[in-house]
C-alpha cells in the first residue's frame, strides 16, 4: 500500500501545433488557397479596383493588362459589356462563399440529425431513413435544382435550398454509418452504465467523435457546393440580375470564347483553384482531426 | 436483509428460433451487501454475459428467457427505462475489462469524470470537476489536477483503470460489477488495482461482482465465489473453503490447472476433456428438457 502513485505522465507541449505540423503539404495548400478565397470575398468592396457593374462600352473586351492592346488600369481585361474581369471575378467569390457555408452547414446539420437517428435506433427507423436516403441519391442533382427552382424561384435562396435537399444524404450516409461503429465501441457501453440517457449519449459521447468525419465532409462539401453553384448560375437559375457569379461569367464568355477567351479562362481557373483548395484542406484536416492518428 | 444483487434461475439465449443457442441455463446467485464474490468459470462458461444481463448490456440478439435479476430487491428487467438509469452509475457500477477503450478516446479525462457527478448528484461543473481531482487523488494518481485536463490516450493503461475504478466508486454504489478489470493490465500493475479495490469497497462498503478467470486473484480479495460452467453454476460458497476442499470435479480440476509458486510447475495437469464432455453433455441434456418443457 505504499507506492501505489504513478508516476505523473509526461505532457507534451501543445497537442495543436504537433497536429498542424501532422497535416502536411495538403493542409498548408489547401487552407492558403481556401483562406484567400474567403478574403477575397469578405474584402471584395476593399481589393475590387473598380465597380463590378460598371460599364463602359467604349472599352468593351480590352485583353489583360500585359498583352498588347491591355489597359493598366484593367488588369483582367474587361467582358464584352466594358466591364472589369478582375473586379467581377473577386464580387462572385462573395456568391461561391456564401454558398458554400450555407448550404453546406445546413447540409451537414440536416445529414447530421438523420445520420444519428438512423444509425442509433437502428430497425425500421434506419431501414425507413436508408431506403429514403437510396431513393433520395436515385434523382440527378442538377435536375432537383431546376425543379426547385422553378418552384420557388431564380436566386440565392433556391440554389441554397437545392444543394441542401440534395446533399444532406452524403452526411446521413456517414453519420449513420459511423454512429452505428461508435455505439459498439466500449465506451459507448460505458456512457450507457453511467446512466446516461440515448440523447445524451449521442450528443456527449457520440457526436464528439464523429467532429473529424464531419469537418472532413463538410471541407469537400462546400467545393461541391461551389461547384453546384456554378453550373446553376451558369444555365441562368442563381442569382438574378446584376450580381456577378463564375457560372454567369463562364457563360458569357462562352459566346466570345474565340475573341476574349481570358473571359472565360479566368472563372474557371477560380473554381478549379477553389474546389482544389477544398479538398486539399479536407484531406489534410482528416489527418489532424483524426484521434487515431492522434495516439 | 436484502440481497444487493440476487439473481434468481436465470435463462439466457442468443438468437431466436430453431437457431438459438443457450448462454445461461438457469442461473441462481446472491451477492449480499458489502460481500464480495468471485465468479470464476473458463472462456465461454457466462460469467462476462452474467454481467452483462445486471448491467442491461447484452447484445441486441440475446434475450432473457426466464429468470429474474433484481437489486436491493427490485426487478432489473421489468424496470422501466428511466428508474433504471438513475441506479446506473450511482448505485450500481461497472469497472470494465478493457481500460484502453473504456474511455471516450476524444473527451479529457475530466470532462469523463465530472459528467458522472453532474448527472447524478447534480454538481456544477466547477464542483464536479473539484469532486474529481478528489476522487483521482483517492485512486493515488498524482497530480490529479494535470490529469483531468489529458486525453485518455496520454496516460497509461494502469493510470485509465484507475480513472475508471474512481468512477465506479464516485457516487457510493451499492453494488460494483468488475468484469475482469484486471486481464488487460500487466502483472505488477495488476496487484496495485486489486489493492486499490479493495481499500475502495472498504471505503464506501460497496458490495462486488467479481468476474474473473484467476484463481488467484479470487482467493486474494473475495470472500466467497461461484464456479460456472456451460451457463450453469457448478459450485459455491466461502473462497477458503472451496479452494480447499472443491466438491466439484471440475472445480478440482481448475485448481489443479492453475500455476502456483508452492508447487513445482510439473505438477500442473489440463483440465481433462473427458470432464468437459461430460459437463457439456449435461448442459446439452438441460436445453433438451427446457425445449420440450411447456413455456
Amino acid at each position: 500500500m505504499v507506492d501505489l502513485a504513478l508516476d505523473s505522465p509526461v505532457g507534451r507541449p501543445s497537442r495543436w501545433i504537433a497536429g498542424l505540423k501532422r497535416g502536411g503539404p495538403r493542409l498548408w495548400v489547401g487552407g492558403a488557397l481556401v483562406g484567400t478565397l474567403m478574403l477575397v470575398a469578405l474584402l471584395a468592396p476593399l481589393i475590387a479596383p473598380h465597380n463590378p457593374i460598371e460599364q463602359d462600352l467604349m472599352s468593351a473586351q480590352l485583353p489583360p493588362a500585359w498583352s498588347a492592346g491591355g489597359e493598366p488600369a484593367f488588369w483582367f481585361g474587361t467582358d464584352s459589356l466594358g466591364r472589369c474581369v478582375l473586379s467581377r471575378l473577386i464580387y462572385s467569390a462573395r456568391t461561391a462563399v456564401a454558398v458554400a457555408l450555407i448550404a453546406a452547414s445546413l447540409a451537414a446539420a440536416i445529414g447530421i440529425a438523420f445520420g444519428l437517428i438512423a444509425g442509433s435506433f437502428g430497425g425500421w427507423v434506419d431501414q425507413a431513413t436508408s431506403r429514403l436516403i437510396d431513393v433520395w441519391m436515385a434523382f440527378p442533382p442538377v435536375l432537383l435544382s431546376i425543379v426547385l427552382a422553378a418552384v420557388i424561384g431564380a436566386g440565392l435562396t433556391s440554389v441554397i435550398a437545392a444543394i441542401v435537399v440534395v446533399d444532406w444524404t452524403r452526411f446521413a450516409r456517414v453519420v449513420r454509418a459511423e454512429t452505428m461503429v461508435q455505439l459498439q465501441r466500449d465506451y459507448a457501453a460505458a456512457a450507457r452504465v453511467i446512466g446516461l440517457s440515448r440523447g445524451a449519449i449521442l450528443r456527449l459521447e457520440i457526436l464528439p467523435n464523429l467532429i473529424p468525419l464531419v469537418v472532413t465532409l463538410l471541407a469537400v462539401e462546400m467545393g461541391i457546393a461551389i461547384l453546384v453553384e456554378v453550373i446553376l448560375s451558369f444555365v441562368g437559375i442563381s442569382v438574378t440580375g446584376d450580381t456577378p457569379t463564375w457560372g454567369g461569367m463562364i457563360a458569357e464568355g462562352r459566346q466570345i470564347v474565340y475573341q476574349a477567351p481570358w473571359i472565360m479562362a479566368l472563372p474557371i481557373g477560380c473554381i478549379i483553384s477553389s474546389v482544389i483548395g477544398f479538398n486539399l484542406l479536407g484531406d489534410g484536416l482528416r489527418t489532424v482531426l483524426d484521434p487515431v492518428q492522434r495516439r | 436483509m436484502t440481497a444487493a444483487l440476487s439473481v434468481q434461475d436465470l435463462h439466457v439465449a442468443i438468437g431466436r428460433g430453431a437457431t438459438s443457442a443457450n448462454v445461461l441455463r438457469g442461473i441462481s446467485l446472491e451477492v449480499q451487501p458489502g460481500e464480495v464474490r468471485g465468479l470464476v468459470g473458463e472462456s465461454g462458461a457466462g460469467k462476462s454475459m452474467l454481467g452483462r444481463a445486471v448491467l442491461g448490456l447484452l447484445p441486441a440478439n440475446a434475450t432473457i428467457a426466464a429468470g429474474s435479476i433484481s437489486f436491493e430487491g427490485r426487478d432489473l428487467v421489468a424496470m422501466p427505462e428511466p428508474e433504471r438509469r438513475s441506479l446506473f452509475g450511482r448505485r450500481i457500477a461497472l469497472i470494465p475489462q478493457d481500460p484502453m477503450t473504456s474511455l471516450n478516446p476524444v473527451k479529457r479525462v475530466g470532462a469523463q469524470v465530472s459528467i458522472l457527478l453532474r448527472h447524478h448528484l447534480g454538481l456544477s461543473r466547477r464542483d464536479a470537476l473539484a469532486r474529481a481531482a478528489e476522487l483521482l487523488a483517492e485512486v493515488a494518481i498524482r497530480e490529479p489536477g494535470r490529469v483531468l485536463g489529458l486525453y485518455p490516450h496520454e496516460i497509461s493503461g494502469g493510470m485509465r483503470q484507475r480513472v475508471l475504478i474512481a468512477m465506479a466508486f464516485a457516487c457510493d454504489p451499492t453494488l460494483v460489477i468488475a468484469d475482469e478489470p484486471t486481464t488487460a493490465l500487466d502483472v505488477t500493475v495488476q496487484r496495485q488495482v486489486l489493492q486499490l479495490v479493495e481499500r475502495l469497497r472498504q471505503r464506501h462498503g460497496a458490495a462486488i461482482l467479481f468476474v474473473t478467470h484467476d484463481l488467484g486473484v479470487v482467493a486474494k480479495i473475495c470472500r466467497t465465489m461461484t464456479v460456472l460452467h456451460a451457463g450453469c453454476v457448478l459450485e459455491e460458497g466461502e473462497t477458503a473453503d472451496v479452494l480447499a476442499k472443491p466438491l466439484h470435479p471440475y472445480t478440482r480440476a481448475l485448481l489443479a490447472a492453475t500455476p502456483r509458486a508452492d508447487r513445482p510447475a510439473e505438477a500442473l495437469r489440463p483440465v481433462p476433456p473427458a470432464l468437459i464432455d461430460s459437463l457439456w453433455a449435461e448442459a446439452h441434456r438441460l436445453d433438451r428438457l427446457s425445449a420440450m418443457a411447456p413455456s
